[in-house]
């Protein structure tokens, strides 16, 4: 017999075993009893989604907001508007206003650094040089999404910290190096985000431009770039979003001092940095922990409110699309 | 459609598998939990011990002391490793804990082997982590800006630092360099010049210059004999008195096989040869 | 399509001579200089790392297990704890996620349901991994009692999975032809059959091609499995296939440092002399394994789209 009639009959035999199994009843029957299961299935697992969502945040909620309740509740101003971190004293404080802005402003800087370069990257893939945008630039850039970030990280410690100490003085640990790692991260994300929004735009608001006679470089500053503008920008968003969450890479080369960041050069800490050290060494359940996890939910509230961002963004990118069209 | 059930059964069966391992695991084997620094010196050890008694399981795995601490008043692990006594972290029921000291630590200041310096006394280091001191040329050295490389302040290396070199007083805050773990600490000193810091004993060699403490070297023979005062325990914590596999295995870390070669090995000091307590 | 995208009419020259074409020409070399900085600078990155690592870029270095206060070891069992944990994950991720695209591409009424678990799937993508390994730690490590574990470490990863695999699967499916469909069941077959005989294997190139992309993502992830599968490689043996032996590479307990993981902490606890040297080889084991696996993913995807398609 053949291999394929063998299949065959495995399968029809595996078909009628399973139908004497759930119904013992007419094969017609169990259609529906499968087309019922197909569908209960697929729900279940989408179900799980939501379920999986929500106990998560959840818990992250309720562990982050134990330290505002209890014995010795912390104060929210406190803890989001004091700089004064002294987990340890007899009266500890617990002020993570330094961690905030450090993660504040080493993944701002990082956008900043990464996004205009990205920007001009995706304008040339997709606009000026299509060809090799496709076949190479694209690619290449797939590719580098994928370096684990303790690559980056790695990489900053045994590279850049010692050439910016060289080259800048100071002690090489800085907001500069944490940026300069992040930039780098973020770069293939934001470029190839960018360039799906150029090249999504419609032929015709191209040619359009060149039949009026405006140039190439007219047509990408005034028409391309603002007809691109909300999908650009959700790419930038989603490169903060991945800098402000990243703990490793930005832990090895920062410096990790608790202090508000004040110069490119000084050594800085930010929230993720701070979890990665202390979560292990304090003990559950300890007010230090507790201040730990509160911080943990504050990246997870702030993780939301770029998503928000990140929606408004493509609500616009829609009505924009609409009355363009 | 007998594929998505196939699958569905698939992973109830491998739901079961692992409740069945989840359940074997717990009775076959222990685990031991905690410390960085102490993780090498366990898990060597529970690598011999596995060697000599196949079928008895150790698990060594680390998560810092307070992980360590945690899991042990929980019940989450058998054995707790921990840098620092069970009482000094707050928010741990330490009268419910037996505390097994393995070994003792020593702990040295450490500078960039360029800053001319090789002692510091105890004033010395104080005003230096205080931040009143903060060029090399008032302590001896060359006119060099001074760089303190820290430990996160959960650390247990810090703990004892501050506590029997720097006198419990609060380091400033705000200026120094925070590493998580003794490598990169280390690393840090050797290539940023002008950089002061603290390491266990184990990890310091030649990229790094060890200081002497108020004229004291930070040796071996001095910590035995009391001189040189910046050591701790390393502790294995259990829940009340140990007793079957748990114990077996604190047995083999206090026996002389473990710390007559071992614990030398890795630049440790058998607590058995001690003439201070603490 | 592409091509329709050229430059403007050369004619254009003939007109009269205004600024703006300098200035496009000056705007033109400017991106050509900005797109290459960028490529230079990818392949900077990459190089200097495969240049680092290039001695230890050999078999011995990939299979030995890592040494004890000495030179020489090896990532062997992190390398295999790497690929078993993402695994492990895929076992678990693959069929919910495939599953919920179903149910996203084919039974999503526009309700409330819906729109929630688009929000799931939205918040779940863009979790910052720390936050994935904290809940872990508290979910999985401590109140199912695994400790830290490939199984705990498994579950965080299919936390990170689940959104992008059942993103790629629900526009995999999507992308199947409506007519192939319609057709399907104008022939008397249900939806499940639909689905289940025509929609899923027209999809699964896509699919694969998305799951082996994710595959390069976990493979490198570090700061979910911290809290979750450890940091501690308790000695293995190989010969030892027993899940259920503590020591056997399959146990789903035991705890399982992976290759990023321990490139993030080599350098930092350990005793070993050539500390730097081995986080230099883990990483470019890293890189080129993520390249790999990149490049497999795309030709999986040409290769299955093109037997699909003759």
């Amino acid at each position: 017999m053949s291999v394929a009639g063998r299949k065959l009959l495995r399968k029809i035999s595996w078909t009628d075993m399973t139908n004497h199994l759930i119904n013992r009843g007419s094969s017609e029957h169990g259609y529906f009893f499968r087309e019922k299961l197909g569908c209960y299935y697929a729900t279940l697992c989408g179900s799980l989604i939501i379920l999986l969502t929500v106990v998560m945040v959840v818990f992250i909620t309720m562990k982050g907001l134990a330290a505002f309740t209890g014995k010795h509740p912390l104060s929210v101003l406190e803890f989001l508007g004091s700089s004064h971190w002294q987990p340890d004293d007899t009266v500890p404080h617990f002020g993570a206003l330094n961690f905030i802005l450090g993660s504040v402003s080493v993944s701002g800087l990082a956008v900043l650094l990464s996004a205009p370069l990205a920007i001009a990257a995706a304008i040339l893939i997709a606009i000026i040089a299509p060809g090799p945008g496709e076949y190479f630039f694209r690619p290449v850039l797939e590719m580098f999404t994928g370096i684990p970030s303790v690559v980056y990280g790695w990489v900053g410690l045994s590279l850049l910290v010692p050439w910016i100490r060289i080259h800048f003085g100071g002690l090489g640990f800085s907001l500069l190096a944490g940026s300069l790692v992040l930039a780098l991260m973020i770069l293939p994300t934001i470029t190839t985000l960018a360039t799906d929004a150029l090249v999504a735009l419609p032929d015709s608001y191209r040619e359009g431009s060149y039949a009026l006679g405006a140039t190439r470089w007219q047509t990408i500053y005034r028409i391309l770039i603002p007809a691109a503008r909300s999908r650009i920008l959700i790419g930038v968003t989603l490169g903060i979003t991945r800098a402000f969450g990243e703990a490793l890479a930005v832990q090895m080369v920062i410096g990790n001092t608790i202090r508000i960041p004040d110069s490119l050069l000084n050594p800085m800490c930010t929230l993720t940095s701070i979890i990665t050290m202390d979560m292990g060494n304090t003990v559950m359940g300890s007010a230090w922990n507790n201040a730990l996890w509160s911080m943990a939910l504050l990246l997870l509230l702030i993780t939301f409110g770029l998503i928000l961002l990140i929606k408004k963004l493509g609500n616009q990118d829609l009505e924009g699309n609409n009355s363009h069209a | 459609m007998f594929k998505s059930l196939r699958i569905v059964w698939m992973m109830a069966l491998l739901l079961l598998v692992s409740a069945g391992i989840a359940v074997y695991a717990a009775g076959g084997s222990i685990t031991a939990m905690g410390s960085t620094a102490l993780q090498p010196l366990a898990e060597q050890a529970a690598n011999q011990f596995m060697a000599k008694n196949p079928e008895k399981k150790v698990l060594v795995q680390g998560g810092g002391s307070g992980t360590g601490l945690t899991q042990v008043a929980q019940g989450g692990a058998d054995i707790g490793n921990s840098d620092i006594f069970a009482e000094e972290k707050a928010d741990i029921n330490a009268k419910a804990l037996v505390d097994h000291k393995v070994c003792v630590v020593g702990f040295a200041a450490v500078i960039n082997p360029e800053v001319t310096v090789s002692n510091l006394t105890q004033k010395q280091l104080i005003a230096i982590y205080s931040g009143k001191i903060t060029n090399w040329n008032k302590v001896g050295g060359p006119n060099q800006k001074i760089v303190i490389i820290n430990r996160p302040k959960s650390s247990g290396t810090r703990a004892t630092f501050k506590k029997y070199a720097l006198n419990g007083i609060e380091e400033v805050e705000g200026v120094a360099l925070t590493e998580d773990s003794s490598g990169t600490v280390r690393k840090t000193i050797a290539e940023t010049p002008g950089a002061i810091g603290y390491l266990a004993l184990s990890y310091i060699d030649n990229t790094v210059r060890a200081l002497n403490f108020n004229g004291v070297a930070a040796t071996k023979a001095n910590i035995i004999s009391g001189k040189y005062p910046i050591w701790s325990y390393e502790h294995m914590y259990t829940k009340g008195e140990a007793s079957g596999l748990t114990k077996e295995f604190l047995d083999y870390m206090m026996s002389s096989e473990v710390q007559g070669k071992l614990v030398p090995a890795l630049g440790y000091i058998p607590g058995s040869e001690m003439k201070v307590s603490r | 399509m592409l091509k329709s995208k050229g430059q403007p009419a050369k004619n254009a020259r003939l007109l009269k001579f205004r600024p703006a074409f300098a200035v496009d020409k000056v705007v033109t070399y400017f991106f050509y200089i900005a797109g290459f900085f960028l490529v230079a600078l990818l392949f900077f990155f990459v190089g200097y790392i495969i240049y680092m690592g290039r001695e230890s870029l050999n078999l011995g270095f990939l299979i030995r297990p890592p040494r004890f206060m000495e030179k020489g070891g090896g990532v062997g069992p992190q390398l295999f704890n790497s690929f078993y944990l993402l695994i492990i994950s895929l076992i678990f991720s693959i069929p919910i996620g495939v599953g919920a695209g179903i149910y996203m591409a084919e039974y999503a009424k526009p309700n409330g349901i819906t729109k929630a678990i688009r929000i799931s799937l939205e918040t779940l993508s863009s979790l910052p991994s720390i936050v994935v390994g904290l809940f872990g730690l508290l979910v999985f490590v401590n109140l199912t009692g695994w400790g830290f574990s490939i199984m705990s470490g498994a579950m965080a990863l299919m936390i990170l999975n689940l959104p992008v695999i059942t993103r790629i699967a629900e526009e995999s499916i999507r992308s199947v032809q409506l007519s192939l469909k319609e057709g399907s069941l104008a022939l008397g077959a249900t939806h499940w059959q639909t689905i289940w005989k025509l929609i899923l294997p027209v999809a699964v190139p896509g699919i694969l091609s998305g799951v082996i992309l994710v595959t390069g993502r976990i493979f490198g992830e570090a700061a979910a499995l911290l809290f979750t599968a450890g940091m501690s490689s308790p000695p293995l043996n190989f010969a030892d296939w027993n899940p259920f032996h503590s020591i056997s590479p399959l146990n789903l307990f035991r705890p399982a440092e992976t290759l990023a993981v321990y490139t993030w902490k080599v350098n930092s606890e350990s005793l070993v002399p050539d500390a730097r040297q081995i986080a230099d080889g883990a990483a470019a084991v890293l890189i080129i394994t993520v390249f790999l696996v990149t490049i497999l993913a795309r030709f999986i995807g040409k290769k299955l789209q093109k037997g699909n398609a003759s």
